[in-house]
């Protein structure tokens, strides 16, 4: 029955979809370009539910996978007696009814969903049919090929470089002409703002306007190329796209240390890294073999990711996100892939499932760092003096401790001797404390057995401090160290504190319940020294215990990679202990992690004179050996242990801690946060997270890529480094492509691709896909050389046309998409406030280091949770610093950076917005940063040499690189004359307009004149121009 | 006085617009309109109609930050109050996590007087008092829940959609859609009192990926109200515009010679930027409302306060601003010290706005402005109906994070008045009426406004994103 009502509507359709083909415009065009005409229009409109994604699909039997139209064999199967496309015939194709049917119940897409498709689509379809319904792989899947070069015969154009034979050839085609080449200081002032970010000097603008050479601008280009200016300006861009910021972001946002990456990016600009092992080294640097220090602060690529700590959350659920960041922020910078989606399902548009979503996520999974606080692991850098400084010490060390080894070397029995006591734990017995005396402040469960080992119950205070009071053992003698055990656990544990005392009974009822309040009677601790641990995790060490922060959660120690092991850490009492009458010992145990608490536990004491340290794991093996089974890397190892610990070596013990104190004293000039992998027995299992949800996993995953992409090199394994190298083959279709367009549009406002952060296939196409194509492979084939990109870029006669706008130009190519004009466009918040920096002479060029707080208005406000967000300005000339140099707060981003479009970096920025709002015109008129620009400006122009006019035209030379009009000095004249004839009424104002913020006038400066100038200055400051490049 | 001066200040940013269009020899506006373009140029913040007719044409929303307690205020619970101190059942604490709670918790009664208020009899708390003279114009929702349970991603999800930063901020969306029908100033203010930013940061009214016109200007109630708005010292008014017109008489020579639409648009700019400098701080001043008024409100000119933020949203909405988001911090009644403890701490916190908002209320219906703007109050989710963890043995009382049923209440701009919507359990646990997600009421709010949440969208990379996500249900009940 079923079968034989579908076979009447089939009958029908084609009835209908008959008729239809009569009334429908025949396209006159030639063949359809599946990648220009239909994909576009399938990705619009169909995709959504007859795309990748199989569990969004609607259509057709379910058997047969529903009706897909993403791919050549979805649309032409056989889905339930009938196929979507029957390629060369329409009227039997599914796809064709569809979006024709007359029946409201049948006509794709769904009123609820979207617009009908016009005439003109339905056209193109049926013609994609008829023509055989062929597909293409979407253009940007497609590995670049060098195209050829187009033959330009017209003489009228100016050819430099190729790039000129592909815009010339779009050009003919839409009949637009090249605009005449830009004048000399146009082309001056335009270059220098796009390559080094400052306008140039009057001096540079001369040279090159007097050049009479050949390759004048070439020459010019090298010399902007040149500048450390380059970096700085550049570097710009990157940090947007690396989400660099100042601050670790979310509700407390406090500030983070990891501007040495930001310089890592600087230096790597001007050097003109190639763009591969730029990547490479961001990727992966830890996993390049013998890393250098360099290429470890470049991992810090990602560890822009934000850290929450605000109280009460989750640190896997963060982790996971700093995670899924980095697959997205990868996807998005070199490859211009929005992958997000693909977190929750598969992807709608593009080929990617969720599966291949979760095994670039593992490729990331594995890296130590696990949204903590202090943001570990960190890199210390220290300076050059520091370096030498370290080895020396070094040296020294391990010159006493060879020393001392040497002088024990001879006592092999006495040495052996030890070692059996060592192992025997010789001198340690077992603490066993009543129950009664043990208590935490959570008031966990507790539990003592015969041992003396602690079992404290389930408890979720964030943070916990155990008291355990004992007697000592009847004969036991002084007690001269504490050893701490902890058996083998599954969870891992972090101790934060550990401290002894003796207490009377009257202080043990003195209860302190909250230890942000000190004990009332303050009863002192012994001191505990010299520990030794069985094992120390990184940046956990046993000498943390007692240090004296309590709750510092990342003070403490901790053993993870060892958890299946019984632990212990052991310390030596400066002076030995007699308990009184009445009196017992206390030891505290202080805990910071929630969930990370010590479950179970014991102590040992011991009455020698030097007590036993604790054995190291790793000397374990070597110590069960007979001494003549030892090989003689181990006796050496015992040796220096011993020697570490003879009772009678004290002194030069001491001498040893003394040196090492002054080591761990020599504080790192910077630290910066790195990536690490896990050890591999840490390795992290990664799965699928349904619908995104960190909790609810499925499937496991291995690492890999998304199979619409070529393979992982084969060289490489799917680690970071092999994606790392992946990005930059040469197979990758996308990358290139994606570098390329994202430098043309920095230099001509808009990419070739228009969408440069979506290249698939919801992007848009390219407007010169040869053009995009040549230069990809030209990048490709001359070592990825960024400047050598920019030169063809910025010495083309495209790029040098004047951006003068005909009303023919502006009505035909308004957005200048084909390039009859060269590009005016507004430039980006940090050039904004460079440029008023180097014109008025204020700037300060220093390069690199911490970042700086220029004035900012004060809010009065914290953030969440967090500090203030006001900041005390920097001293001196920091104030002075490039934009690049500013400190990059995420929850509260320089206000006036902001207002020109600046992004919060909360996530990777690919493009910033160019907006003209009057918020804008508040900022440069009155921010006392551009009042002092102004006053330090008006200042200059007063102190050249010449009448009035002289003085303004240098103005305009300063600051817009060109002579001025007649009229437009002019302008500014009227202007300085009414408003010093003004000013020179009213002193008071006139000396607050000339001074504050900048300072003192000169010696016998007229007030007025200087107050007129700043008012000029100010003028000169805010005209469009100036925010343009012409 | 300089005629042609006059003249500028006389011509409305709108008709300079158009003249200097016409000059250009007639460039039509929609041309322009592609985002990518060199030199766009159109209005953002043009007023613009909404797919419908509606009665809601500005927003004023309070968000107490940090989530007051439901049950001490709006959600009137005897039987817990009658079960105070006994164990939290099992069955409600399994498979949840809390911020700062584990164990078995005590249940926590309200420590208030309840009464029932206004025509229709609302039950409101005695913390609140003034409230209860305006109950006939309040729309209750106690059936509201969240995915979140963490101040930040909570916050967010309430104002953006999405419990992650970087989704354009509700009042970024309404601006985007409607603009704004005062020419000078913002269309989108935000007002901040105790202290502290709201826990999202700026991303609690950042445009996200809308245009940033779309994004909160944020004023500040001492020195500058918007930022640079003052002349820099010693630069009176006359002088200000006697340096814009030389800047403006050069920028049109630039204008002539390059054709640029930009540059017209910077010589509107500047002229708007000169009518707010004008314009914003006096809206700003408090201290030219009548005593009575101010003292109406108990607002102080010259502090900073949450009244004194009431009374300015009455007259930035007189003056035609769209959107006004108010943040005030300190909601968060954990217990962890007194003042944010649910017995003196919360009657002194709530003594600071419940005057000024039932003034707010009435002081718009006076001046049948109440009509035309919504007025939405609440937090980012609830508070649990037991004590709080870690503050278990302390005297002063406390609830934790609650993301399964909370209580936002609006007012006015075409919602039913003395009403009282969905309904929890009764030890107020979860939702046992007319359940009320997050995403159902932003697409109410958007409705209100006029929109079809599932229409207001914008494309960014290649998707069309929504206030909503994918998600939302017109509440059509609460619609008068």
């Amino acid at each position: 029955m079923e079968s034989l009502t579908h076979c009447m509507r089939i009958t029908f359709r084609i009835l209908v979809v008959a008729t239809l083909a009569l009334v429908l415009p025949q396209s006159s065009q030639a063949r359809v370009d599946f990648n220009r005409d239909i994909r576009p229009i399938l990705s619009e409109n169909c995709f959504q539910c007859h795309g990748p994604d199989e569990k969004a699909r609607k259509g057709g039997s379910i058997k047969t996978g529903g009706l897909r139209l993403d791919s050549h064999t979805g649309a032409t199967r056989d889905i339930g007696g009938y196929a979507a496309v029957v390629p060369g015939n329409p009227t039997q194709s599914e796809l064709i009814y569809l979006i024709t049917a007359e029946d409201e119940e049948d006509r794709m897409p769904p009123k609820e969903e979207g617009d009908r498709l016009d005439k003109n689509q339905i056209g193109l379809l049926w013609q994609w049919v008829e023509e055989g319904g062929h597909y293409d792989v979407h253009w940007a899947y497609q590995k670049p090929r060098q195209p050829d070069v187009p033959r330009i015969e017209s003489v009228d154009l100016r050819i430099n470089n190729p790039v000129d034979n592909f815009i010339s050839e779009k050009l003919v085609s839409n009949d637009l002409t090249q605009s005449p080449e830009a004048n000399p200081y146009a082309l001056a002032r335009r270059a220098a703002l796009d390559l080094t970010g400052l306008p140039p000097t009057p001096k540079e603008v001369h040279a090159f306007v007097k050049d009479g050479r050949p390759k004048a601008f070439e020459r010019y280009v090298q010399m902007l190329l040149d500048k450390p200016a380059y970096g700085e300006h550049w570097a710009r861009m990157w940090l947007d796209l690396a989400r660099y910021a100042d601050s670790a972001g979310y509700a407390d946002d406090p500030l983070r240390e990891i501007w040495a990456y930001r310089d890592y990016v600087i230096r790597s600009f001007n050097q003109n890294k190639p763009f591969d092992q730029f990547t490479i080294e961001q990727i992966a640097g830890d996993l390049i073999k013998n890393p250098t220090t360099e290429q470890l602060v470049a991992t810090a690529f990602h560890r822009n990711t934000k850290t929450n700590s605000e109280g009460g959350t989750n640190d896997e659920e963060f982790r996971n996100e700093a995670v899924v960041d980095r697959v997205n922020t990868t996807m998005a910078v070199w490859m211009a892939t929005t992958i997000d989606c693909a977190q929750c399902h598969t992807h709608k548009y593009d080929p990617i499932s969720q599966e291949e979503y979760f095994k670039m996520f593992a490729i990331f999974n594995n890296t130590v760092d696990e949204d903590r606080k202090d943001e570990m692991p960190l890199l210390p850098l220290y300076t050059q003096e520091q370096k030498a400084k370290k080895r020396s010490l070094d040296t020294q060390i391990a010159d006493l401790r060879q020393s001392f080894a040497e002088k024990l070397s001879g006592e092999k029995d006495l040495r052996h001797a030890w070692e059996q006591r060592l192992i025997s734990e010789d001198g340690w017995i077992p603490l066993v404390p009543d129950r009664l005396d043990i208590e935490t402040d959570s008031k966990a469960e507790i539990m003592v057995d015969e041992d003396g080992l602690i079992s404290v119950g389930d408890n979720a205070a964030p943070r916990d401090a155990y008291t355990i009071l004992a007697t000592i053992p009847e004969k036991f003698g002084s007690v001269t160290g504490l050893k701490l055990e902890v058996p083998a656990h599954e969870d891992i544990w972090v101790l934060n504190e550990i401290e002894l005392r003796t207490v009377t009974e009257a202080e043990r009822k003195d209860k302190d319940p909250n230890e942000e309040v000190e004990q009332k009677k303050i009863v002192p601790k012994h001191n505990l020294i010299r520990p030794s641990a069985s094992f120390e995790q990184e940046w956990y060490v046993a000498k943390d215990l007692i240090d004296g922060n309590r709750y510092d959660r990342f003070t403490g120690w901790a053993v993870k990679g060892n958890l299946d092991r019984s632990n212990q850490a052991a310390f030596d009492l400066a002076e030995p202990i007699e308990l009184g009458e009445g009196e017992k010992l206390q030891i505290k145990l202080f805990h910071n992690f929630p969930n990370r608490k010590l479950k179970q536990f014991k102590f040992q004491l011991s009455n020698l004179v030097k007590p036993m340290p604790a054995v190291p794991f790793t000397l374990l093996d070597p110590l069960t050996k007979k001494p003549e089974a030892r090989s003689r890397q181990e006796e050496a190892k015992l040796l220096r242990f011993f020697a570490d610990h003879y009772p009678k070596l004290a002194e030069e013990q001491t001498a040893i801690a003394d040196l090492q104190n002054k080591l761990y004293a020599i504080e790192p000039k910077t630290t910066v946060p790195v990536m690490r992998e896990v050890p591999k027995s840490q390795v992290r299992k990664t799965h699928i997270q349904h619908r995104g949800n960190y909790l609810d996993k499925r499937a496991e995953v291995t690492p890999g890529t998304p199979a619409i992409f070529p393979p992982i090199p084969k060289d490489s394994i799917s680690d970071r480094l092999g994606l790392a190298k992946w990005l930059v083959s040469n197979d990758n279709p996308l990358t290139a492509r994606v570098v390329v367009n994202r430098h043309w549009e920095a230099l001509f406002g808009q990419g070739l691709v228009l969408t440069s952060e979506e290249f698939g296939s919801q992007g848009e196409l390219p407007s010169h896909p040869e053009l995009l194509d040549w230069l990809a492979v030209e990048l490709m084939a001359n070592d990825w050389d960024l400047k050598r990109l920019l030169t063809l870029m910025v010495t083309s006669a495209t790029y040098r046309q004047s951006s003068k706008l005909i009303p023919k130009l502006l009505e035909k190519d308004p957005d200048n998409r084909w390039l009859a004009r060269g590009p005016r466009f507004r430039i980006s918040a940090e050039t904004v406030r460079d440029q008023a920096l180097a014109v008025s002479g204020l700037m300060n060029t220093a390069m690199y280091g911490p970042s700086v707080r220029p004035l900012q208005p004060e809010f009065g406000l914290k953030s969440a949770f967090g500090g203030v967000t006001d900041w005390e300005p920097s001293v001196g000339e920091d104030k002075y610093r490039r934009g690049i140099y500013t400190t990059w707060r995420r929850s509260n981003p320089y206000p006036s950076m902001v207002a020109f479009d600046a992004p919060n970096r909360e996530f990777c920025t690919i493009r910033r917005d160019r907006t003209n709002t009057p918020l804008q015109a508040l900022v440069t008129l009155n921010d006392p940063v551009y009042i002092e620009a102004s006053q330090a400006l008006g200042r200059r122009l007063e102190a050249i040499r010449g009448n009035l006019d002289e003085k303004l035209e240098y103005g305009f030379q300063l600051c817009l690189s060109r002579p001025p009009s007649e009229k437009e000095v002019e302008a500014l004249a009227g202007l300085y004359e009414d408003t010093r004839s003004r000013y020179s009424k009213n002193y008071k104002s006139a000396m607050k307009m000339a001074t504050i913020p900048i300072g003192d006038l000169p010696q016998g400066a007229n007030a007025a004149q200087f107050a007129a100038w700043t008012v000029v200055g100010n003028a000169l400051l805010n005209l469009d121009e100036m925010f343009l490049k012409r | 006085m300089n005629p042609a001066l006059e003249n500028i200040r006389n011509t409305t940013r709108r008709h300079f617009l158009k003249q200097t269009f016409s000059g250009l020899g007639g460039v039509a506006l929609g041309s322009l309109v592609n985002p990518h373009a060199a030199g766009r140029l159109v209005d953002p913040m043009a007023a613009k109609q909404p797919h419908f007719p509606a009665k809601a044409k500005h927003v004023i929303y309070l968000h107490l930050t940090g989530s007051p307690p439901n049950l001490d205020l709006y959600d009137y619970k005897p039987e817990l109050i009658k079960r105070d101190g006994q164990d939290c059942p099992e069955e409600f604490l399994k498979g949840k996590q809390f911020g700062f709670t584990t164990g078995t918790p005590k249940l926590l009664g309200a420590r208030r007087k309840w009464g029932r208020y206004g025509k229709n009899g609302l039950w409101l708390s005695d913390a609140i008092p003034h409230l209860h003279e305006v109950a006939d114009d309040l729309c209750m929702i106690h059936s509201l829940n969240t995915d979140q349970f963490n101040h930040a991603p909570g916050e967010l999800f309430v104002l953006t959609g999405s419990s992650r930063p970087g989704r354009p901020s509700f009042g970024s969306w309404v601006t985007y859609g409607l603009g704004s029908p005062n020419e000078d100033l913002p269309g989108f203010i935000v007002l901040i009192s105790s202290g502290s930013q709201p826990n999202g940061g700026k991303n609690s009214f950042g445009n996200g990926f809308l245009p940033p016109v779309y994004q909160g200007v944020q004023c500040r109630s001492s020195g500058d109200p918007v930022l640079y708005v003052t002349n820099p010292e010693g630069m009176d008014d006359v002088t200000r515009r006697r340096s814009l017109d030389a800047i403006q008489q050069i920028n049109a020579i630039h204008a002539e010679e390059y054709g640029h639409p930009e540059t017209l648009t910077r010589i509107a700019q500047y002229e708007l930027a000169y009518r707010m400098q004008t314009s914003v701080p006096e809206v700003m001043d408090i201290s030219r409302e009548p005593k009575n008024m101010i003292e109406a409100y108990g607002a102080e000119p010259g502090a900073s306060s949450f009244a004194n933020n009431c009374l300015l949203a009455r007259r930035l909405v007189e003056k035609g601003v769209r959107f006004v988001q108010l943040f005030d911090w300190g909601w968060d009644f954990h217990g962890t010290n007194k003042s944010t403890g649910i017995g003196q701490g919360l009657v002194d916190k709530c003594a600071t706005v419940d005057k000024p908002i039932a003034m707010l209320i009435k002081d718009l219906k006076q001046r049948g402005l109440l009509e035309e703007t919504l007025i939405i109050c609440g937090g980012e989710f609830g508070r649990t109906p037991f004590r709080e963890g870690r503050t278990a043995a302390s005297k002063v009382l406390g609830r934790d994070h609650y993301p399964d049923c909370f209580t936002i209440w609006m007012a006015g701009g075409g919602v039913k008045g003395g009403y009282s919507y969905g309904a929890t359990d009764e030890l107020g646990f979860s939702v046992t009426e007319n359940k009320v997600h997050v995403h159902d009421f932003q697409a109410t709010l958007m409705h209100l406004l006029g929109f079809d949440h599932k229409r207001l969208t914008y494309r960014f990379q290649g998707r069309d994103y929504r206030l909503t996500d994918v998600h939302g249900k017109v509440v059509q009940d609460l619609i008068a």
